[in-house]
Parts: structure tokens; sequence; C-alpha cells
């Protein structure tokens, strides 16, 4: 299980607890995460800017 | 006043104080602005006080923006975090929430209880529903944070002008697509503000509730359920508009419906103008380019800025949605309006006018260079703009 950030806000995706309000549930790999995917907080970082941390 | 402390790039300590600290009060008072104008009418018993916001507004502020002129004043990078964590400015938009109930509230009593002519009851509807629609900034400063006390407040205020979805719409929606054909809240050049109205209304509140609805489906919740954060904020408007109605009585009708519309119509305005034209570059693969400095328009004017926290400095914005009002940077080069956004509305009013001083400024951007390509084209107008301003691209280069 990794941590994903967002470079622009620092948003993290934390595999192992996913993300309750956007519907992500614990375990949820990043892999899995939509194609389209934008950073909760911020939208203007996608799920190939995300960096793993 | 309070100032930080800092060590350039160069080795050089600094301190730095926000000049304007103080100044920023004046977006939390700005919203009271319909009830200066019942308190003049009360005291001399004229009516046409009551109409002295509208003045206010779209005299007073672009002539005070002329003669003030720009502010290119940034706060170096290096105290950037110690201004954003200063709890000084938070607190100072969390004030501003209740007032923005509070001129509500207090224009409908007076419409509701007062003889007015129907001149001043409109004018006054107007005032209110403009001022609500400030309500729309502040609850976008506030939205666009991660605390949940900030995020709760946005969702709060935005029931003031009954614009719940804006949170969402916004900060998922139009940051997402902004500066491309398909953004509802982006305007196109050679379209007019009264069409850009007709697509952007709609649009941004479907884009909202498909969003919404998205997060709901993956939460295996029905887009019905109470979480549903624009019903969250919809059901606190509907609360307020009836709780107006039971008070005032049917007056409260005309006076609410006019307030509504004239409070969306302010953020049209602020869509409007803020990304004309622009577009975003799309690669091999379809792909958007990144959101950069020139794809928004601004401005500098400080007297606008101080009554919209720094909504115009809106590039700088647009780079770093989450960065907090007072630490917004101007970086020269970058597009920009003729005046803050108050007098630029009066110029969108007037579509004939407003195409002719926008239009050459926007193919007159240095990344565009007169180049139709690299504009954002109303398709119905391309015939006619490329017509007009075809072969500018060849004379240029």
């Amino acid at each position: 299980m990794s941590v994903f950030k967002c470079p622009e806000c620092g948003y993290t995706y934390d595999e192992a607890a996913g993300d309750s309000h956007e519907g992500y549930a614990p375990g949820t790999p990043f892999e899995s995460l939509p194609d389209d995917f934008a950073c909760p907080d911020c939208s203007v970082r996608f799920k190939e800017d995300f960096e793993e941390a | 006043m309070r100032g930080y402390t800092a060590t350039l790039a160069t080795g050089e300590a600094i301190y730095y104080v926000d000049r304007k600290r103080w100044l920023w009060t004046m977006s939390v008072l700005y919203p009271l602005q319909p009830l200066l104008g019942v308190w003049l009418h009360a005291a001399t018993g004229a009516q046409a006080w009551l109409l002295l916001p509208l003045f206010l507004g779209y005299v007073g502020i672009p002539v005070a923006d002329w003669i003030l002129g720009e502010d290119r004043n940034n706060p170096p990078e290096e105290v950037i975090l110690q201004l954003d964590r200063d709890r000084f400015y938070r607190v100072l938009t969390f004030l501003v929430v209740p007032l923005h109930f509070v001129a509500l509230i207090g224009s409908a009593w007076w419409a509701g209880t007062q003889s007015l002519s129907w001149w001043a009851f409109t004018g006054l509807a107007v005032v209110a529903g403009i001022t609500s629609g400030l309500g729309i900034n502040t609850g976008h400063e506030l939205g666009h944070k991660k605390g949940r006390l900030e995020r709760t407040l946005a969702k709060i205020v935005l029931a003031v002008p009954v614009y719940g979805h804006f949170w969402i719409e916004h900060n998922r929606g139009h940051h997402r697509d902004v500066s491309t054909p398909d953004d509802p809240a982006s305007a196109r050049m050679g379209e007019s503000i009264y069409k850009f109205a007709f697509r952007e209304i709609p649009g941004a509140f479907r884009r909202a509730w498909a969003i919404e609805k998205d997060r709901l489906e993956r939460r295996q919740k029905s887009v019905w359920h109470a979480d549903n954060q624009i019903l969250q904020s919809m059901a606190l408007a509907a609360a307020l508009q009836l709780g107006l109605l039971i008070a005032f009585g049917w007056k409260m009708i005309p006076f609410l419906l006019v307030h509504n519309v004239f409070a969306w119509w302010q953020l049209t305005s602020a869509n409007y103008v803020e990304h004309y034209g622009l577009l975003r570059q799309q690669d091999e693969h379809g792909r958007f380019e990144r959101c950069l400095p020139h794809h928004s328009w601004n401005s500098n004017h400080i007297l606008s800025n101080l009554v919209l926290f720094h909504l115009q400095r809106h590039s700088d914005h647009h780079a770093h949605p989450l960065r907090r009002f007072q630490s917004l940077r101007h970086f020269p080069e970058l597009p920009t309006l003729p005046s803050g956004y108050f007098g630029v509305y009066l110029l969108a009013y007037v579509p004939r006018l407003w195409f002719r001083v926008m239009d050459p400024r926007l193919l007159a951007l240095p990344h565009i260079n007169g180049d139709l390509g690299k504009i954002n084209i109303d398709p119905d107008k391309r015939e006619k703009i490329y017509e007009q301003y075809g072969n500018m691209s060849d004379a240029t280069s």
C-alpha cells in the first residue's frame, strides 16, 4: 500500500485509507482510480501528475 | 502593524509588512452597502438613497480605480507561508458570512414593510441581489480551502445567492476545464454576455450535479441523499427565502425573484470577463495543456481588489487555487483588463463596445499574436471573426 501526493496542493491519497468522502473504499489502489481522476482539493493536477510519497 | 521575517534566497534577511492588512476589512464591510441606502432613506425620507450602492459600484469604484491606479506589490515568496497561516485574514472571511445574511434580511425587511415606489422597490431588490452576488465571492474564497469549517461556511454563505452548486461546480468543474471550449464558465470570443449567460447558468448547474452524482454513486448513495452537498446548501436557501416570505408577505415574491437573478448575474459577469477568448492548447493526444498564467484576465486595480478579496489577481488563483487571498501575486505581462471588474462589467453589458475594446486586446496578447487558432471562438461567430481578423496572423508574423 502506497501513498500518492498532489504536487500542487499536497493532498495525499493513501491506498490503505482510501478517501471516504470521494467514495474510494480503504484498500483501493491508486491504479484503479478513474483515468480522469483530478485532485479532490485543487482539481488542477491529475492522476498522471501525482507522485508516490 | 504585524510583520514577518524571512531570509531571501540571496541570504538577505527581510522584514515584510502587509500594508493592505487592515484595508482588507473593506471586503468584509462592502456587503453591508444595501443597509447604507436603507439608513439614508430612513434618515432623509428620499427613496433615491436606496440606489446609492449602484452609483458607488458602477461609478464610484471605476472612477476610484482609475484615480488610484494599480497595485503591483507582491509579498516575497519567502513569507507566503507565514502570510497564509496568519489567522487574521481567515477570520475576515468568517466575519463576512453573517453580514451577507444581515444585508439580505435587512433589505427584504425594508422592501416588505415600507411603502416604496415601484422603482425604489425594484432598485433595492437589484442592490440586494448584486450584494448577494458578492456572497458567491465569499463562498469562493472559503470553498477553495481544505478546512472543514471553511467548506461548511462556504455552503452556508452560498445559500444567500441560492447558488449552492457553485462550490462543486467551480472547484471541481471550472478549475479543471477552464479556458477550454467545453467549459460553460469560460466565455468565447464573439459571444455576448447575454448569450453566455444562457450557456453558463444551466451548464454550470448540470456539471455540478453530474460531479456530485458521480461522487455519491461511488458511495452507493442516491443523488437525492442528504449527503448531496448541493441539496444541503439549497435546503438552507429554501428555508431562508420561505422565512422571508412568511415574515414579510407576498411582496417577497417579486423581491426575491429580482434578487436571485441579479445575484446569479454577478457570477455570470465575473465568469464572462475572467477568461474571455482564452484557450489552452491541446497536445497530440487531445489533452489540454495545464492552465497557465496567460489563461486568465487580471486586474491590479487596488480598490476593486480590496472589496473583492483579490479575486482579480486571477492568474495566480488558477495556478494555485488553494492560495489565500492575501497571498495572491501580480505578474508582469499577463492578460490585463482595462479596469477593475466593476468597470469592465459595464463594458460587457454593451457587447459592441466590449468586442471593440477586448477583441484587439485578446489578439494582441504575446502568446496569441493575431493567431485565431489560439483563441476560444464562438462557433456561430467563427466565420465572421475569420473574415474580420483572419489575415492578422500573416500580418504580424
